[in-house]
C-alpha cells in the first residue's frame, strides 16, 4: 500500500514538474505541439480520403513512413550503447548517465509505433496485428515478430526506467536483482528489434536489393553509429543548461566506440558494394539506381552520395584523437553521421528496394506535402515524450526531485 | 505473329503512378463522400468494427455478415447485388497457361478482367499487367514496357507478356501477411479477407510478380458497370485501405465456368482448367508445350505457365 501511494506521489510529482518551466522550455514546447497539430491536420486527410493523399503506390508500395520507422528502431537500439559500458563493464562515468539512453530508447520507440499506425490502410483493424486480441501470423510473418519484439523493448525500457527514477525519488537504492537482470536483457533484446527489422525486408526473393545476407548486420553497424551521434549532442545540451556533470571522459568513449562502429559500417557498405557492382548480374539495378542512377532516372543519387561522403569525413574525424577531442570537431562528426545513416537506413534502404517494381517499371518516388507533414507530427510528439520525461529524470539524477524534498525548487532549475 | 491482322490496342493504365491526377481524384473523392453518406457506408459499423477473420466465422455469423454486405451494396449501386461464398470443389486445382506466341497485346484481357472483378475505375486498378517487350531481348524485364500505346497491336519487333497473379504453390504473399488476412485455398487460389486485411502492404513487397494491388484511395465503381454477381474472397465491392488480387475469376470458375480474361482472348492465348484432371486441356499443354515459369529462381512454384504454341 506504502508503495502505491509513494508511486501515485511520484506520478503526481512528475506531472506537476512537467507543467511548470522557464520560457525557454514553454517555448521548445508549444514548438513542438503546434508541429504535432500540423501533423494531425495532414493526417485527417489521408484518414478521410486514404493513402492516395501520399505519394507511395503500387510500384513503391512503401516509402517515406517505413523509412523513418527503420531508422528510428536503430535509434532505439543504441541505447545499448550506453548500458554496455555501464552495467557490463561496471563503467561509472557512463553508469550515471545511461538512462538517458533508455529515454531515448522510448521516445524512438514511440516514434515507431507513430510511423507503422500512420502507414497502414486501416488503422481502424489496429487491433487484427494486436498479440491474443487478434490473429497474429506468429511465427510465420517478421512483421508479427516485429510487433513484439518493439513493444516488448518499449515495455522493458519504461519499467527499467521507470523503476530507477522512482528508487531516486523515494531516496532508496534499487534492489540490483531487479534491475540487472532486466538491463542485461535489454542488450540482446535491443539487438533482436534491429535484427527482426532487418529480417522483415530481408526475406523477401522478390526484393534482391534487400535480399542480402549482410543486411542485418549493416543494421546494427549504422544504428550503434547514428543512436550515440544524436546523444552526444544531448549530452552537451544537458551539461551547458543543467547541473548535470557530465565528465568529458564519458563523451570521448562513446565517442571511440562510435568510430570503431563508424569504420565496420563503412566496411560493410562496400562490401556490398563491390559484390553487386563486380557481379553485375541483372540484379545490379537496384544499386545503380542508388547510386549512379538508371535509365535517365537520378532523384537518389545525390542523397546516396552524400551519405558516402557524410560517413567517410565523420569517419575520419572520429578516428583521429585530436579531432575526437575537439568539441567543434566532434559536433560536426555527430551531425555527418546522423545525417548519412538517415539517408541509408531511411530511404535509401526502402526506395531502391523497391524501384524497379518486380516487373522492371522505375515510378519515381518522393514523399508527398501529406507525408512530410505527418512525419514532422510524429518526430515532434517523439521529440515531446522525450522532453518531458528529461524534465522529470535530470531533477532526480540531480537530486533535486524526491519525495523528502517536494519539487518546488527543482521546477525552475530544469 | 507479325503477319496477323493488327487489332486495335486498348489504353494502357492511366499514367506511371497508375493513380489519376488530384483535382479529378478531389472531384470524384466529393461524389463519392455525398454517395456514401447517403448510402451509410461511409461510417463504419460496431458489427463491421468487431468482425472477425473470415475463416474463424461459423455458418451463421458469415451468414450475417453477408447479408449485411449484399444490403450495403445494393443501397450503394441501386441493384440487387449477390454475395456467394461458394467452397472449392473437391478434386481440383486450378491452373492456368499463356501462349506467348498468340497474344497480341490488345489488353481486351486486362478491361475484361476490370469489368466483371469489379475493380475500381478511379483510381484506375488493373489486375492484369501487359507487359510489351523486345523480340531481341528475349523475357527481360530491363526492356519492358507497361505503357506501349500504339493505335495497333501487334508493334513488329515486339512480343507481349500479361503477367497477373501467379498462384503461387507457396506464395511468399501468404506467408509475410501479418495478420493471415490472405492464404491459399484448397484449389490452389491464393484470396484476400478485405474485413481482415490491415492494409500494411507486406504482401505487395513480397510478391514477385506485383500481382497485389492497393486501394490508395475510396474504390470508385459506377453503380451502370457493376457486376452484381459477387463472391465474398473475390469480386465483390472492396473498401479503400486494403490489397486485392486476381483469384482466376473465383465467382465463375467454382462454378465450373472460365475466367474471363480466358473467355475474352481473341487469340485463344489463355488455357485455363484443373490440373488433377490428366484429361484437361491445362494438362495437355504442360505435357507437349515448352513451357516455363517467370522467375522460376525463387521457388515459388507459380500454378501459371507461359508457353510457346507455335
Amino acid at each position: 500500500m506504502e508503495t502505491i501511494r509513494n508511486f501515485r506521489r511520484f506520478c503526481l510529482d512528475s506531472l506537476r514538474l512537467v507543467v511548470v518551466g522557464n520560457r525557454a522550455y514553454y517555448g521548445w514546447v508549444a514548438f513542438l505541439l503546434a508541429l504535432m497539430g500540423l501533423g494531425i491536420v495532414a493526417y485527417l486527410g489521408q484518414f478521410q480520403d486514404g493513402l492516395i493523399h501520399t505519394n507511395m503506390r503500387d510500384q513503391v508500395s512503401w516509402g517515406f513512413y517505413i523509412g523513418n520507422f527503420t531508422f528510428l528502431v536503430g535509434l532505439a537500439a543504441a541505447a545499448i550503447m550506453l548500458v554496455i559500458p555501464a552495467y557490463v563493464y561496471e563503467w561509472k562515468p557512463i553508469k550515471e548517465i545511461a538512462i538517458l539512453g533508455e529515454l531515448l530508447a522510448i521516445s524512438a520507440l514511440v516514434m515507431c509505433l507513430g510511423f507503422v499506425l500512420v502507414d497502414i490502410g486501416r488503422p481502424d483493424r489496429f487491433w487484427h496485428i494486436m498479440p491474443l486480441v487478434g490473429l497474429l501470423n506468429f511465427p510465420s510473418s517478421l512483421l508479427a515478430w516485429d510487433v513484439i519484439a518493439l513493444n516488448s523493448y518499449l515495455l522493458l525500457n519504461y519499467v527499467v526506467a521507470t523503476y530507477l527514477l522512482y528508487c531516486a525519488y523515494t531516496d532508496r537504492h534499487y534492489v540490483k536483482g531487479f534491475v540487472y537482470p532486466l538491463v542485461f536483457l535489454s542488450i540482446p533484446m535491443a539487438v533482436s528489434i534491429h535484427t527482426v527489422t532487418a529480417y522483415l525486408y530481408n526475406g523477401l526473393g522478390a526484393r534482391p536489393y534487400w535480399n542480402s545476407a549482410i543486411l542485418a548486420p549493416r543494421f546494427l553497424a549504422s544504428a550503434f553509429c547514428s543512436g550515440p551521434a544524436i546523444l552526444l549532442i544531448l549530452l552537451q545540451i544537458l551539461r551547458k543548461t543543467t547541473r548535470l556533470e557530465i565528465k568529458d571522459e564519458a563523451i570521448f568513449k562513446i565517442a571511440e566506440l562510435m568510430a570503431y562502429t563508424m569504420g565496420f559500417n563503412l566496411f560493410l557498405t562496400a562490401a556490398e558494394a563491390f559484390k553487386e557492382f563486380y557481379t553485375n548480374s541483372q540484379d545490379v539495378v537496384f544499386i545503380r539506381y542508388l547510386y549512379l542512377g538508371l535509365r535517365g532516372h537520378y532523384t537518389l543519387v545525390p542523397f546516396a552520395w552524400a551519405s558516402v561522403l557524410c560517413g567517410l569525413v565523420a569517419f575520419l574525424l572520429f578516428l583521429v584523437p585530436k579531432t575526437r577531442k575537439n568539441w567543434v570537431t566532434l559536433n560536426i562528426g555527430c551531425v555527418l553521421i546522423y545525417a548519412s545513416v538517415y539517408i541509408e537506413k531511411g530511404m535509401g534502404l526502402i526506395i531502391p528496394g523497391l524501384t524497379p517494381d518486380t516487373l522492371g517499371e522505375i515510378y519515381t518516388y518522393r514523399p508527398s506535402l501529406t507525408e512530410v507533414g505527418v512525419a514532422s507530427g510524429i518526430f515532434a510528439l517523439g521529440f515531446l515524450v522525450f522532453t518531458l520525461m528529461l524534465k522529470v529524470a535530470v531533477p532526480v539524477m540531480l537530486g533535486d526531485f524526491t519525495m523528502a524534498g517536494r519539487p518546488a525548487r527543482s521546477a525552475a532549475a530544469a | 505473329m507479325s503477319e496477323a491482322p493488327k487489332v486495335p490496342a486498348a489504353p494502357p493504365a492511366d499514367d506511371e503512378s497508375q493513380g489519376v491526377s488530384r483535382r479529378s481524384f478531389l472531384h470524384t473523392a466529393g461524389c463519392a463522400a455525398v454517395a456514401a453518406a447517403l448510402t451509410g457506408c461511409g461510417h463504419l459499423s460496431t458489427e463491421e468494427f468487431l468482425q472477425r477473420n473470415f475463416r474463424e466465422l461459423d455458418k451463421k455469423e458469415l451468414g450475417e455478415i453477408i447479408a449485411r454486405l449484399e444490403k450495403e451494396y445494393t443501397a450503394k449501386f441501386h441493384k440487387k447485388v449477390t454475395v456467394a461464398a461458394t467452397p472449392p470443389m473437391p478434386g481440383v486445382v486450378f491452373g492456368y497457361a499463356l501462349d506467348l506466341s498468340r497474344c497480341i497485346g490488345c489488353r481486351r484481357c486486362v478491361y475484361a478482367c476490370v469489368k466483371e472483378n469489379n475493380q475500381s475505375r478511379i483510381p484506375q486498378i488493373q489486375w492484369i499487367r501487359v507487359l510489351q517487350m523486345d523480340k531481341e531481348e528475349g523475357v527481360s524485364l530491363l526492356h519492358a514496357d507497361p505503357y506501349y500505346d500504339p493505335p495497333l497491336v501487334p508493334q513488329e519487333g515486339h512480343f507481349y507478356m500479361p503477367v497477373q497473379c501467379h498462384q503461387c504453390k507457396n506464395p511468399p504473399c501468404v506467408k509475410v501477411c501479418p495478420v493471415k488476412a490472405t492464404w491459399q485455398e484448397p484449389d490452389g487460389i491464393t484470396v484476400v479477407d478485405y474485413n481482415w486485411c490491415i492494409g500494411c502492404r507486406y504482401c505487395m513487397a513480397a510478391c514477385p510478380y506485383g500481382a497485389r494491388r492497393f486501394n490508395w484511395g475510396e474504390p470508385h465503381l459506377p453503380p451502370e458497370e457493376i457486376n452484381p454477381v459477387t463472391e465474398y474472397l473475390g469480386n465483390r465491392p472492396r473498401p479503400k485501405g486494403v490489397v486485392e488480387k486476381c483469384t482466376f475469376c473465383i465467382q465463375r470458375t467454382r462454378k465450373g465456368r472460365y475466367p474471363a480474361c480466358v473467355e475474352i482472348c481473341p487469340t485463344g492465348s489463355r488455357k485455363f482448367g484443373n490440373l488433377l484432371d490428366p484429361g484437361s486441356e491445362i494438362r495437355y499443354v504442360i505435357e507437349n508445350k515448352r513451357v516455363f515459369l517467370f522467375k522460376e529462381e525463387l521457388n515459388t512454384q507459380p500454378k501459371f505457365f507461359y508457353f510457346y504454341g507455335v
